[in-house]
């Protein structure tokens, strides 16, 4: 057996690398000449399902915005399959990788363009409510903290296996809830890195 | 082969609040994480064909009119899981300072020179033997606000996926021999010796090209390992 390499942090420079695009959150000038590897987008031309906007706030024990935190996610597609899912068929839109990746502005702002994931298979033969992994990077995070979210107006999220686990006080910071008005559905989804109201992250 | 995660592996990362690096203080979470099973949504992950890279995205010296300043050098190895099997057809994405020690990066104000050669940005997919190679300059030391007189050691930042979604690791590659370990209080982050040594590649005399670059030597372990019956059998 072999140990593992330890983590360390993002830091705060890595925006030109992982997230160039993302710049125009941040200063109207532009972008970083570097291509990204994925965005905040993740819309294609092959994504079937209902389209959905996610935006948020990531803020520290003060409440203060972390403007310089990478927000990653990796979702099902509108049918609950994975793409890369071992022992399962390949999925037939493949354009639809279901990960994405969001710089903060400096308001610590995040947003993801996405379709919303149907339900997928849980353990124990369960099925799980409709959820977003979310893996998270910022200078001053040493390793990645993992969330997920899950939907306001999901009346499947009662019986969800994983959120049976979260005590009930805690669960609604897991809860992106469904805004009012707005041409494309949109679910707010405000992150706490620590204190009051702190989200729930996952020991996996 | 289905693969697992065992969470004693990662005994060696830093903890969330390691309060010598200030910045965690207000970062890291105050309550206790929720311990969950691996689910499919974990155990699957995000996979990068190789039409998501351009020829040349692991040459950080051919992004530029020009070649940029400083110690030409190679740094390759070989992404692995705890089996020590190689982990293929991975992303592996790297960002730095250039040789004086300035990043591109709008915010970073260290007054060393930008050089218009280097951005210092680089990717690549590891082969079926999960090796992965770039060619970059030497990144410089340089200073920053943790405490009186703080400099980071020279590194590269390293982001690596893996077989799913529990594999994802951000790091940062280190130097053999480097004067400012002591001091860093994010590489003593680690604090096992060992496992803060995982994190030091090797110069490489063997793969260092003559009258043309030296060669440093890192291999990346990530999480994942082959279920045994022993197990099975804790289940």
């Amino acid at each position: 057996m072999s140990e593992i390499t330890p983590s360390q942090t993002v830091g705060p420079f890595f925006a030109y690398g992982l997230t160039p695009k993302g710049r125009n959150k941040w200063d109207p000038n532009g972008t970083y000449s570097w291509k990204e590897t994925a965005g905040d987008n993740l819309i294609t031309p092959d994504a079937t399902g209902t389209k959905i906007r996610i935006e948020g706030c990531i803020s520290d024990a003060d409440g203060a915005p972390i403007n310089d935190a990478m927000l990653e996610i990796w979702q099902a597609d509108s049918q609950g399959r994975y793409l890369h899912a071992r022992g399962e068929a390949p999925r037939p839109n493949a354009k639809f990788t279901g990960f994405g990746r969001s710089a903060t502005d400096k308001q610590g702002v995040f947003s993801f363009d996405t379709i919303k994931p149907g339900a997928v298979a849980g353990p124990n033969g369960k099925t799980q409510a409709p959820h977003i992994v979310f893996c998270i990077f910022s200078r001053g995070m040493l390793r990645q903290v993992y969330t997920r979210l899950y939907f306001s107006d999901e009346a499947a999220n009662a019986a969800d296996p994983i959120l049976a686990l979260v005590p009930a006080d805690r669960r609604g910071t897991l809860i992106a809830h469904k805004q009012t008005g707005g041409a494309v559905p949109t679910y707010r989804f405000d992150i706490r890195v620590q204190g009051d109201n702190e989200t729930v992250f996952f020991d996996i | 082969m289905s693969l697992i995660y065992p969470k004693e592996s990662l005994s060696a990362y830093p903890k969330h609040l390691s309060p010598e690096y200030k910045s965690t203080v207000k970062r890291s979470p105050s309550k206790p994480l929720i311990i969950v099973p691996h689910t499919l949504s974990e155990l699957s992950g995000p996979a990068f064909g190789h039409d998501a890279m351009q020829e040349g995205d692991n040459d950080l010296t051919k992004q530029g009119k020009g070649e940029p300043l400083g110690e030409r050098i190679i740094v390759h190895g070989r992404v692995l899981d705890e089996d020590k099997r190689p982990v293929p057809d991975t992303l592996v994405e790297i960002w730095q300072a250039n040789a004086c020690g300035r990043y591109v990066h709008i915010v970073d104000q260290h007054p060393a020179p930008l050089d218009p050669n280097f951005t210092g940005a680089g990717r690549t997919i590891t082969d079926k033997n999960g090796y992965y190679k770039f060619i970059t300059v030497k990144p410089g030391a340089y200073p920053w606000g943790n405490h009186h007189n703080a400099w980071r050691p020279n590194h590269i930042h390293f982001s690596v996926f893996g077989q799913s979604f529990l594999t994802r690791l951000v790091t940062q590659m280190y130097f053999p021999g480097d004067y400012l370990f002591p001091y860093d209080p994010i590489f003593n982050s680690v604090t096992d010796e060992k496992a803060r040594n995982r994190m030091v590649s090797a110069f490489d005399l063997e793969n260092t090209i003559p009258d043309w670059a030296l060669a440093f030597r890192w291999d990346i372990v990530l999480r994942g390992r082959e279920q045994t019956p022993l197990d099975n059998d804790e289940h």
